[in-house]
């Protein structure tokens, strides 16, 4: 059995970017949550969830000691800072973007 | 040791924590970064009107508010503040020291970093499809060479107490004074990615010690009103302890560490600087102590050869105006205000492109990820217009000022603003065709 929840439950996440392209660290904040988030949330997830934001490829670097992963999001910024005529035009808030998405966790873990 | 500190990670960042830092910080080296792409580009822009403008507008606060301290201590001042008008930088330090009675302050200039004349209009620009600077059609406001430690570090070797630079990579102005002090080979290129990676954390300032960072009831941070700068202690083999002032608000933690190791990083094993291309794949961080966490194992292969190159353009106006609605229906009635701005914008051709329309407090931020709060008592209006026309941008203003008495019931709060605008790109340039020179001033 399992439960979904929020990935901003398990893990915190820092967005940088680039031209434009975003990059989003994620890392868990219990490093027993590595695994599973290690495994669902990949590259193909991040950018199936948000289509019309993410328009390029999405690579995901880890660093397992650190118990981190890096989302590196090309035009993904609706065009950068130069030329996003979005209010978050450096996308500082991508990293919660990525927090909003769910990981199943088994119904046995410890509690929050 | 080497105690370096961080007493600015963009522009607009705060000065009394950097005053405390002079003060208290036992300091070797204060750096001051204050140079994003875009404020380059801007100070391009105020340079060419007015020939004494161009460098950081806070440079005056900032060395009046340091500079005592850091003579009495014995801290010298690294920073990019010159942006665009290094020079002139260097004239106003100079003065201000002499006002300040701090004769014989020796004041460096590192020049070589505008490479405008260098650059054909068929440069290619590598973050846009390969197209040239002709290509993108727009003036050019003016380009700079990321410039590296050898551009630095003559200025230091000099004896200067502040060293001004304009453009150069951000690790650099850290990585510059440890290179000077323990006199590691320029290629050994492990060492130069330890150093490297020293730098990355700390040139964002308060980013690594509790800044960008807090989430109530995930992630506190003790009073984050006083967020203190981040200091680093950098031992002989390139391994550092990054740490602040025990009287300062804020915290250094494992977790703010990591957050900042990836800030704005790509490829952590491929991190390309003038220097170096550093390797972060493999760093361990450790809490050692309170707000103190060691950081280990970075390492780097040989540097690239060429230098990124910012270029940037005119690009025209860039406004944006709102009005509020709020209490019950107010998202209803933004709704409706944002449908009939639309229609009447539409009427203009030329602000028919490159427009967008937010209703802040239901969907903006996160708008084009499909995110959506579904109602709020309280939600802006927002236009957002980017054009080489500034009437356009002004008739914009007035239309969304005009729904104060032709919109929806209850609509208040206008503002509107319109301000230049510029875009950069970039390039990249061999860097012995980047010839770098150090001037030295006392006051």
């Amino acid at each position: 059995m399992s439960r979904k929840v929020k990935l901003h439950r398990i893990a915190h996440a820092r967005a940088g970017d680039k031209g434009n392209t975003s990059n989003v660290s994620v890392w868990v904040y219990d490093p027993g949550d590595y695994p599973l988030v290690k495994a669902q949330l990949t590259a193909e997830r991040v950018k199936a969830a948000f289509p019309a934001l993410i328009r390029g490829p999405v690579r995901r670097y880890e660093l397992d000691q650190l118990h981190g992963l890096n989302f590196v999001m090309e035009d993904a910024l609706e065009g950068g800072v130069n030329t996003s005529l979005g209010l978050d035009s450096h996308g500082k808030s991508w990293s919660y973007l990525l927090l909003g998405l769910e990981i199943d966790v088994p119904e046995n873990r410890r509690p929050d | 040791m080497l105690r370096l500190g961080c007493g600015a990670g963009f522009s607009s960042d705060r000065l009394e924590p950097a005053i405390d830092l002079a003060e208290k910080g036992k300091l070797d080296y204060l750096v001051f970064e204050t140079c994003a792409e875009r404020t380059l580009a801007f100070a391009h822009r105020d340079r060419k009107l007015d020939p004494k403008r161009g460098y950081n507008p806070l440079l005056p606060q900032r060395m009046r508010g340091v500079l005592p301290a850091a003579r009495r201590n014995g801290t010298r001042i690294v920073t990019n503040m010159g942006v665009a008008n290094v020079p002139a930088a260097v004239a106003t330090t100079i003065a201000i020291a002499r006002e300040l009675g701090l004769k014989g302050l020796k004041v460096a200039a590192v020049l070589g970093d505008d490479v405008t004349d260098e650059l054909g209009p068929d440069t290619p620009l590598f973050d846009h499809h390969g197209r040239t600077i002709r290509e993108v059609g727009l003036p050019l406001v003016g380009a700079n060479a990321y410039l590296g430690i050898d551009a630095i570090l003559p200025a230091l070797e000099a004896g200067a107490d502040v060293v001004i630079t304009g453009r150069v990579a951000d690790p650099s102005l850290f990585l510059a004074p440890i290179v000077h002090r323990y006199g590691w080979r320029r290629d050994d290129w492990p060492a130069l990615g330890r150093g490297t990676v020293v730098g990355h954390l700390m040139e964002c300032g308060m980013q690594i010690t509790g800044g960008y960072f807090a989430d109530p009831g995930f992630k506190d941070v003790p009073r984050l009103a006083d967020c203190g700068y981040p200091i680093a202690e950098v031992a002989e083999d390139g391994s550092a302890t990054i740490t602040k002032l025990a009287d300062a608000g804020g915290l250094v933690s494992a977790r703010t560490v990591k957050e900042q190791l990836l800030y704005e990083v790509h490829d952590p094993a491929r991190y390309l600087t003038p220097d170096v291309t550093a390797d972060f794949s493999r760093v361990e961080v450790r809490e050692t102590g309170r707000d103190r966490v060691e950081v280990r194992k970075a390492t780097g292969t040989e540097r690239p050869p060429t230098l990124k190159v910012t270029v940037g353009f005119d690009r025209g106006y860039f406004a944006e105006a709102g009005v509020s609605y709020a209490g019950p229906n107010a998202t209803a009635r933004a709704r409706l205000a944002a449908a009939i701005l639309a229609e009447r914008l539409d009427r203009h051709p030329e602000i028919r492109a490159e427009r967008r329309i937010d209703l802040i407090g239901i969907n903006s931020l996160h708008a084009t990820a499909g995110a959506s709060a579904p109602e709020s008592e309280d939600v802006r209006v927002r236009v957002a217009l980017r054009t080489a026309d500034r009437s356009a941008a002004e008739t914009m203003l007035w239309e969304v000022e005009a729904l104060l008495c032709c919109g929806p019931a209850g609509g208040g709060g206008f503002r509107g603003q319109i301000t230049p605008s510029v875009v950069t790109h970039s390039a990249l340039i061999p860097r012995e065709r980047v010839r770098t020179s150090v001037e030295l001033m006392v006051a």
